[in-house]
């Protein structure tokens, strides 16, 4: 009884380290930019396929290929940016919010249907010859695939931290974000500081979309399900703190992973909204966000 | 050095400037007074490419700084210090000066001119590692000034420097101005406080209602009623 809630828990956090990972990215696009980017998820998907097929037709390992597949999404970041989200770049802060929001529900709609067009809606993953190994600690298994991949997710998020806070274009996104007409005045191109971040926010989804595609599985219709856990996440740990949304991610992993076991399966999404709504009602900053003014 | 021609800016469909001219010359020091809501802002807004002008141009050193992209203009050598001693709150002081030499010519004397903006403000350099938002209201105007200067720039703007600061404070502030333009900096001074500007200025215009009213030094600007009353209290 005691070995099942342990392995559950540390199931949740394996799963909620990719949570972490994937809403640090949307985070930190929504903090600089205000984009509501809702087809975040679909980046993930994306980032998963990239990985699957790599993998499937030329036999690169998936840890191999992460590289590869948050380069396939810087690409397609640059490309939705320019075309689409850069339009709504002058526009006030609600304005933004809304466009940007509809902007992804289209983006989010098209690359569902093309994916599933191009890939059938087969549920995939990649199965190496390591996937099935895992270690074992006092009768709990650590399934070495999810084990490798928290901490690909850990590591990036750190790097994310560091060059936010101590590169000198770092310190330009954060002044940035904080007003960017006195940035402007500098001589910051606030433009290419909304491009970088929107490009990272989609790398960020592409690797950890190529991450669930090696440690879980992927399909095309997945991306709804992700965006929807990123909010979740990103609401928990509060706006501002890149470390404090990765934390927002492990703690929803354990939740959906305790209410799994208490309740059953069919619950584990319900907990997430529960939890948004008890954030948003009791504190709306988020656990280690900063409250605005 | 900077000559503003004839230019009318405003927000969508409000004017907010009316035919505005005048220039500054190298090295001077120039202020631009008026009451409150006169276009002040709107003025340096427009200069640094903030707001772009319905018409008229605006010329730095000969270029015509209305077909320059806003973020290029501190390239060009003009630095602005925004109202209220605007800084980055969230940063640290060393950080805010830091991102004021952002501007490639700048960025690589870095080192040297931080140097020189902690012996002109010995304040900044004991703060250096505190974040902005934890300095007094002088001391953020000293590290905005700071800031502006980071970037080395031929022309300085300042935007009601006084704003908020007790009687002392700002003769301490202007005695930094004076000695910033004395130093052969060219000075844009834009100011409510009247009395304490005409003391600085070699020459000032008047403002009032989105236009320039009158050009000249402080005794030839008694003649204005608002410059008067405002002297005399």
């Amino acid at each position: 009884m005691v070995e099942t809630l342990v392995q559950n828990i540390v199931f949740g956090l394996l799963l909620g380290a990719l949570y972490g990972l994937a809403a640090v990215g949307l985070s930190l696009v929504f903090g600089v930019t205000k984009f509501l980017n809702v087809a975040h998820g679909e980046l993930l998907m994306l980032g998963g396929y990239a990985s699957f097929w790599l993998f499937n037709l030329y036999h690169v390992d998936p840890f191999v290929s992460l590289p590869l597949a948050a380069l396939a999404l810087v690409v397609v970041g640059i490309v939705l940016y320019s075309l689409l989200f850069s339009r709504t770049v002058k526009m006030d802060e609600e304005q933004k919010v809304q466009t940007t929001m509809l902007i992804g529900f289209g983006v989010s709609l098209i690359l569902q249907n093309l994916a599933q067009r191009l890939w059938t809606a087969d549920d995939r993953s990649i199965t190496t010859a390591y996937s099935r190994m895992s270690w074992t600690l006092f009768d709990i298994r650590f399934p070495i695939v999810r084990v490798a991949s928290m901490v690909v997710a850990i590591l990036l998020v750190i790097a994310l931290h560091q060059f936010l806070q101590r590169s000198y274009f770092g310190k330009a996104i954060r002044a940035t974000v904080e007003d960017w007409e006195e940035a402007t005045i500098i001589g910051i191109d606030t433009h290419r500081v909304y491009l970088v971040a929107f490009v990272i926010g989609a790398a960020f989804a592409g690797v950890a979309g190529a991450l669930v595609s090696v440690g879980y599985s992927i399909v095309p219709s997945m991306g709804l399900e992700w965006t929807l856990v990123c909010l979740v996440v990103m609401t928990l740990g509060g706006l501002g703190s890149i470390i404090g949304t990765f934390v927002g991610g492990l703690i929803l992993g354990v939740a959906q992973a305790l209410t799994a076991f208490a309740v059953g399966g069919a619950y584990r999404q319900v907990v997430g909204l529960l939890l948004f709504l008890v954030v948003l009602a009791v504190r709306p900053q988020g656990l280690f966000g900063v409250k605005e003014g | 050095m900077l000559n503003v021609e004839h230019i009318n800016v405003g927000y969508k469909d409000l004017q907010v400037l009316w035919d505005v001219s005048f220039q500054v010359n190298q090295g001077e020091l120039v202020a631009l007074i008026g009451p409150n809501g006169a276009g002040k802002t709107t003025t340096l807004k427009a200069i640094m490419g903030l707001r772009r002008p319905w018409s008229g141009t605006i010329y730095f050193e000969g270029q015509n700084l209305c077909k320059v992209p806003a973020h290029k203009t501190a390239e060009l050598g003009i630095a602005m210090v925004p109202e209220g001693g605007r800084v980055f709150t969230g940063l640290t002081v060393l950080e805010n000066l830091e991102l004021g030499a952002f501007a490639p010519h700048a960025r690589k004397h870095m080192a040297q001119t931080l140097e020189e903006m902690y012996q002109l403000f010995p304040r900044l350099e004991e703060r250096k590692f505190q974040r902005a938002g934890t300095l007094s209201g002088g001391e953020r105007q000293m590290l905005a000034i700071a800031r502006a200067l980071m970037s080395r720039p031929k022309l300085l703007m300042l935007d009601e420097p006084s704003f908020g600061l007790a009687p002392l404070l700002v003769d301490r502030i202007f005695a930094k101005i004076k000695e910033i333009n004395q130093a052969g900096m060219t000075i844009l001074l834009v100011e409510q406080n009247v009395r304490a500007a005409l003391e600085l200025a070699h020459r000032s215009y008047v403002i009032q209602n989105g236009r320039i009213v009158g050009v000249g030094t402080s005794e030839e600007l008694l003649s204005f009623e608002f410059v008067r009353s405002a002297y005399l209290g």
